[in-house]
């Protein structure tokens, strides 16, 4: 019965009472019971902002690469048109335009459009069987640049204008900027849905801490009893609003993921209908890339990481109320 | 080890309960706490047990003042002492042993590492039969013994116990008390706050009578 020796010894002394048999390991009860925190709720709370906030980033990505592929086809075209004009050979003002782009270096093929050609352009518009003779089409020069070239369009512009001074150059700069504006909205707008549904986590998750102390307010009291500190008695909790975020960011992400790996399916079933040309033409083929997975990943652990920091916080702040 | 200096404490903006403490509890005593029902004897155990901080005076306990203390400073204080509530205060999801073993478990230490010490003890409070039963089955003696040995199973070098008899028969208060008297005997001090004069008879010791909020003491 001394306090400063061996640990071993015991504080009362049994005699024939003592029991024979060595005692079994025991397998411990949780200090904080599973069941005691309601569970379920918040793990469809953390599963369906995670499924939300993946198909925004999926979205979002989707967007941004098929922007990026539209810019790099348009960037690498420039269109010239030449008007037509009295007292001018608008056939010859045409040959003079592309010969003048030929001439151009970095150009790889200049492919100007015929009367035809420039005609059937309008027949969305005018239908068919329509006689443009009389009508005046401007005709149409397409050039295509050699990947990564700088072109000088003042110097082009000013040499094409000689050849023909009806024509103009067009390098759809403006188209650019109008893609980059909107690539840039999407992008925004993906953030501060990401951002709301971060706050909306870490709210719910609030809650669902601040409900899992009040119901285990006796357990915090005993622990402080005991002589558990603060961070010990938190680590209890936390471990718990670990497991179920990352099982509501696992089931949220994982089910963003296989929805995207199922649109490039989904999108060929819609293949050669009004609507799935109106979707590849917006969102491309609907594949995520691999890193575009790896994001959705990311952001599953994210979730689950910010879910933990949450119930951490909350749980601090309440253990200061409860002594 | 413990020193109060003309301690006074009120709830919220209530009447002081407790006026002008002013006493020592040295290491290695024995004292029963008494007075009537009301006289705030549990309030001057809470206090002891840094679970109330006082209103006025000073509180010094293992040479500390605990008006300077943090959370976790209190936190290690309160793992040198033990308490014994009057409402027993077990989790009912773990069994009288987890129960009992839970100052060891909170110390971080390992099960083989106090498992026959927690058992020896449960069989010397006469739980020896019921290590693996469930609070919410056990009688209210059974819960008190529960308490008492989660109390004293880490060795406190003060124990406080609120009523440890009170639902226990004679023989068994009787038992108890020499658990405790062997307690004091290794070195903790040991206050019991009771009403039972019987108990109180049964050993001689210092007695703390607290009465209208003040304390008189009877060496």
């Amino acid at each position: 019965m001394n306090r400063s020796g061996d640990e071993q010894v015991s504080l009362v002394d049994l005699g024939r009472e003592r029991p024979q048999l060595p005692a079994m390991a025991r397998n411990m009860s949780p200090i904080v019971p599973r069941a005691s925190i309601s569970g379920r709720a918040l793990v469809a709370v953390v599963a369906i902002m995670t499924f939300l906030a993946s198909m925004t980033t999926g979205t979002v990505l989707l967007v941004s690469a098929s922007a990026a592929e539209w810019q790099s086809e348009v960037s690498s075209e420039i269109t010239i048109q030449v008007r037509p004009s009295p007292g001018r050979d608008l056939d010859r003002d045409s040959q003079a335009a592309a010969d003048a782009m030929r001439a151009q270096p970095g150009i790889l093929e200049v492919r100007p459009f015929s009367k035809e050609e420039s005609g059937k352009l309008l027949e969305p518009w005018l239908g068919s069987g329509l006689s443009i003779d009389d009508l005046p089409v401007p005709r149409v020069i397409v050039a295509r640049l050699q990947p990564g070239t700088t072109l000088d369009l003042a110097g082009l512009r000013a040499r094409v204008t000689q050849a023909a001074p009806t024509a103009s150059v067009d390098d759809h700069r403006a188209w650019i900027e109008r893609m980059r504006s909107m690539t840039g909205a999407t992008v925004f707008a993906g953030v501060g849905i990401l951002i709301l549904v971060i706050i909306a986590t870490i709210i719910s998750v609030s809650f669902a801490t601040r409900g899992a102390m009040a119901a285990n307010r006796p357990i915090v009291e005993v622990l402080h009893f005991v002589g558990a500190g603060d961070s010990y008695i938190a680590n209890r909790f936390l471990r718990h609003f670990l497991r179920l975020g990352l099982e509501g960011g696992l089931i949220g992400g994982g089910a963003a993921m296989l929805m995207f790996g199922f649109s490039e399916s989904i999108a060929n079933w819609f293949a050669g209908t009004p609507v799935g040309d109106q979707f590849a033409a917006l969102l491309g083929t609907f594949s995520l890339r691999p890193s575009g997975y790896l994001a959705l990943a990311a952001q599953a652990v994210l979730i689950a990481a910010i879910t933990a920091w949450a119930s951490r916080r909350t749980l601090f702040a309440t253990l200061d109320d409860i002594e | 080890m413990v020193r109060f200096e003309n301690v006074g404490l009120r709830y919220g903006l209530g009447p002081e309960i407790l006026r002008d403490l002013s006493f020592m509890i040295p290491a290695h005593s024995f004292q029963f706490l008494t007075g009537p029902s009301g006289a705030g004897k549990t309030s001057l155990l809470r206090l002891l047990f840094l679970s109330l901080r006082p209103t006025r005076g000073l509180v010094n306990l293992f040479g500390h003042d605990i008006s300077l203390l943090n959370k976790d400073q209190i936190a290690d204080l309160r793992k040198r002492i033990g308490i014994v509530l009057q409402d027993f205060r077990l989790l009912d999801h773990m069994t009288t042993y987890e129960n009992v073993a839970l100052p060891f478990r909170v110390m971080g230490r390992d099960e083989s590492s106090y498992r026959r010490e927690v058992i020896d003890l449960l069989k010397w409070v006469g739980l020896g039969e019921r290590m693996d039963a469930l609070p919410p089955i056990l009688s209210g003696g059974e819960k008190q013994r529960a308490a008492i040995a989660r109390a004293v199973i880490s060795r406190p070098q003060l124990l406080l116990a609120d009523e440890p008899t009170g639902s226990v028969d004679p023989t068994l208060g009787r038992r108890l008390l020499r658990l405790f008297i062997e307690l004091n005997k290794s070195g903790t001090a040991v206050i019991i706050a009771t009403h039972d004069i019987t108990l109180m008879d049964q050993y001689e010791a210092r007695r703390l009578v607290l009465h209208q909020g003040r304390l008189h003491i009877y060496e």
